[in-house]
């Protein structure tokens, strides 16, 4: 058999395959065209295996960044996202990007090398339990037995990722399991899809929507639901019909046009004043695709305390978890609105509408003043000012992360990729550049910190190879910020371990891996520098020096309720 | 038997290592502590029967909820009114120190 043709299946022929081939044939059966990885010992079979194949192979530095990578890739297009590991350190690696999918409900399907299954037990060399390990952190996980099993499980991980909330899933391929052969006739996916959306009893819709008519001050308390079912123009629609307020989770950033009228910004631990007063006051909350978080909620047993609450997400083990609602309802957002719709009256609500506004004005999103064009806030919305509504932002953990939360003008689903659930510092560059992968032509602005940005750094030389137009924008306050700040609000000012003494200089280093790099400090003119550079092609590094003390207001300490912050008033 | 618990969990799932893990470790997880587990092969060995014998508390329905989600649980019921003797003869055997 020639080497590049194994893949070609004659019909009738019986043919022999090792479990690596087939693998990576039914990887590819499953649209997969790029796979983010590093190789090792345990995996060399599939890699093998994979360089015989049309599948773009994306080499990493290190398994995290291949990890979030696959986010990158998964979280902008909706579709499943493949990375790969070896054994032991390699697979220990992408426990954090693992973890991460599972919190934040991402498709990513992560195959790890095993040592061979006579080794299984035995603490080989790069021998880690990690099907053991991935239980509590996956959707759902499988270790293989033999190469007969591929044939089923591979198509089964990727229905398992993507039906329902989707989520990790990872499948550890001992090696004697990639080196074995069998004879196949066929590849076709043995299961049945059922992609139909289900349909919600209506019972329960029509009781929503009875409560919905009857309220006077309802406020849409709405998650990453609406983006995973694709339910954000059903969502707009809803919303206007009824004059409905929306107020967005980060996670649901993007689901609802930040400029219109009905948008209320995002509530929470760093929402606004006028958000979070405006949630206090609604007498009913229409909780749609989220999960109560307790950054969005603060203390739960004072979030919305005068609200009835309707419940509508996709994962039944999320009703009455947190917060008990009046009217929960188990089903695909998407559909739960279609049939809502039409049952919904038009309402103007005016007396409401006119109390929104009023709090809008009496607690605006602060005013600062004079050194107001240094702020990162005033660099954050002059980059959505002439970004475009189609460039994905990224984002690491920490300052950075709020102030982009807070102000950058998301008008789309799916432009904003971040770390919400588990909030990993070193998430943003890495997504980055999978988003970039996964959608060409498209701009693909990172910001991070310096404290985050140091934790995938590794992956500049990975972007360097790729080119890809990725522009990267570190605050750079030399400190942990988040971390700063709250030990300057809650722990007497008493600093400890959160800031560094090292001075990076990030413009050398983005050169030093053959990055363009900038350092806004020299820049005559920064706002310039800034435009020019994130208008161009290709990848950019740009470090913007930031004071330490530049906090992120307002701030509900954890613990409190929602409507105690701290800062964020206006002329603060 | 001392009998604090009074809930039996009864679930059918697929035979294979892991399995345990994956359930037990939905109580690891909330500190809820399993009083019993009875379990063994049905059918042609590819299905096990399994009895939790757990305390009624108020996480009962998260974790219940949790265990619906697994993909190894094909049937899942909760029975409040349980044949205590299931585990009477298994408390027997444990207590009696053979």
């Amino acid at each position: 058999m020639l080497a590049g043709a194994f893949f070609t299946y004659i019909e009738g022929v019986i043919m022999k395959y090792s479990g690596a081939e087939i693998t990576i044939k039914l990887l590819e059966k499953e649209g997969i065209d790029i796979i983010t990885g590093i190789p090792g010992g345990t995996n060399l079979p599939l890699y093998s295996a994979l360089a015989k194949s049309k599948i773009r192979h994306i080499l990493a530095r290190h398994e995290q960044g291949a990890g979030f990578m696959s986010h990158g890739m998964a979280r902008s297009t909706g579709e499943t996202a493949v990375c790969f590991a070896c054994s032991g350190p390699g697979a220990t690696n992408l426990l954090t990007a693992i973890a991460d999918a599972k919190m934040d409900s991402v498709p990513i399907i992560a195959i790890t090398g095993q040592v061979p299954s006579s080794l299984i037990g035995t603490d080989a060399f790069q021998e880690v339990d990690i099907y053991g390990i991935t239980i509590p952190i996956t959707k759902h996980n499988f270790l293989i037995r033999s190469a007969e099993e591929l044939l089923r499980i591979i198509p089964e991980a990727f229905r398992i990722a993507s039906e329902g909330r989707p989520g990790p899933v990872l499948i550890d391929i001992p090696k004697d399991v990639q080196l074995e052969m069998i004879e196949i006739e066929s590849f076709d996916r043995s299961f049945e899809e059922d992609d139909l959306p289900i349909y919600i009893d209506e019972v329960e819709i029509k009781k929503a929507a009875r409560m919905i008519n009857r309220s006077r001050k309802p406020v849409l308390y709405a998650g990453g639901g609406i983006i995973l079912s694709g339910a954000e123009d059903m969502l707009l629609n809803f919303s206007h019909k009824s004059s409905i307020p929306v107020a967005s989770t980060l996670m649901g950033l993007g689901c609802f046009p930040s400029s219109d009228d009905m948008f209320i910004g995002m509530l929470g631990m760093h929402g606004q004043r006028y958000t979070n007063y405006i949630m206090r006051e609604a007498d009913l909350i229409l909780a749609f695709g989220v999960r109560f978080d307790d950054r969005a909620t603060g203390k739960v047993k004072e979030f919305c305390p005068n609200a009835k609450i309707i419940h509508i997400d996709i994962d039944g083990a999320e009703m009455n978890k947190i917060k008990k609602a009046d009217i929960a309802i188990q089903g695909d957002i998407k559909q739960a609105i279609k049939q809502l719709l039409p049952l919904i009256e038009h309402n103007d609500r005016k007396e409401w509408t006119e109390t929104i506004m009023d709090m809008r004005e009496k607690h605006p999103i602060s005013k600062t003043t004079k050194h107001d064009e240094q702020l990162p806030k005033a660099i954050i919305k002059k980059i959505g000012g002439f970004a475009g509504e189609d460039t994905i932002i990224t984002t690491d953990v920490g300052q950075h992360q709020m102030w982009v939360a807070q102000c950058y003008p998301f008008s789309k689903p799916r432009t904003l990729l971040t770390s919400g659930g588990l909030g990993t510092m070193g998430f943003g560059f890495p997504a980055a550049i999978g988003a970039s992968l996964a959608n060409p032509g498209k701009k693909v602005i990172c910001f991070s910190g310096d404290g985050s940005f140091l934790m995938n750094i590794q992956e500049l030389s990975t972007l360097y190879e790729l080119k890809l137009d990725i522009k990267i924008i570190i605050f750079n306050n030399r400190h942990l910020g988040l971390v700063r700040q709250q030990q300057e609000y809650f722990y007497g000012k008493e600093y400890i371990a959160s800031q560094f003494y090292c001075k990076t200089d990030f413009a050398k280093i983005g050169e030093g891996f053959g990055i363009e790099s900038y350092d806004l400090e020299m820049a005559e003119n920064p706002f310039l520098t800034l435009e020019k550079t994130i208008k161009k092609e290709g990848p950019v590094l740009i470090n913007i020096p930031l004071a330490p003390e530049e906090n992120v207001t307002p701030m509900v300490a954890p613990g409190c309720a929602n409507y105690e912050m701290i800062g964020g008033e206006i002329n603060e | 038997m001392n009998n604090i618990a009074n809930t039996i969990i009864e679930l059918i799932v697929n035979n294979h290592p892991g399995v345990m893990s994956h359930i037990t470790g939905l109580f690891t997880r909330q500190a809820f502590n399993l009083e019993g587990i009875l379990c063994g092969k049905i059918e042609d060995g590819s299905k096990s029967r399994m009895y939790l014998l757990v305390n009624d508390d108020d996480r009962l329905e998260q974790i219940i909820k949790q265990i619906e989600k697994l993909y190894d649980v094909l049937e899942i019921t909760v029975q409040k009114d349980y044949d205590h003797t299931i585990f009477n003869r298994l408390h027997e055997i444990i207590m009696s120190d053979r």
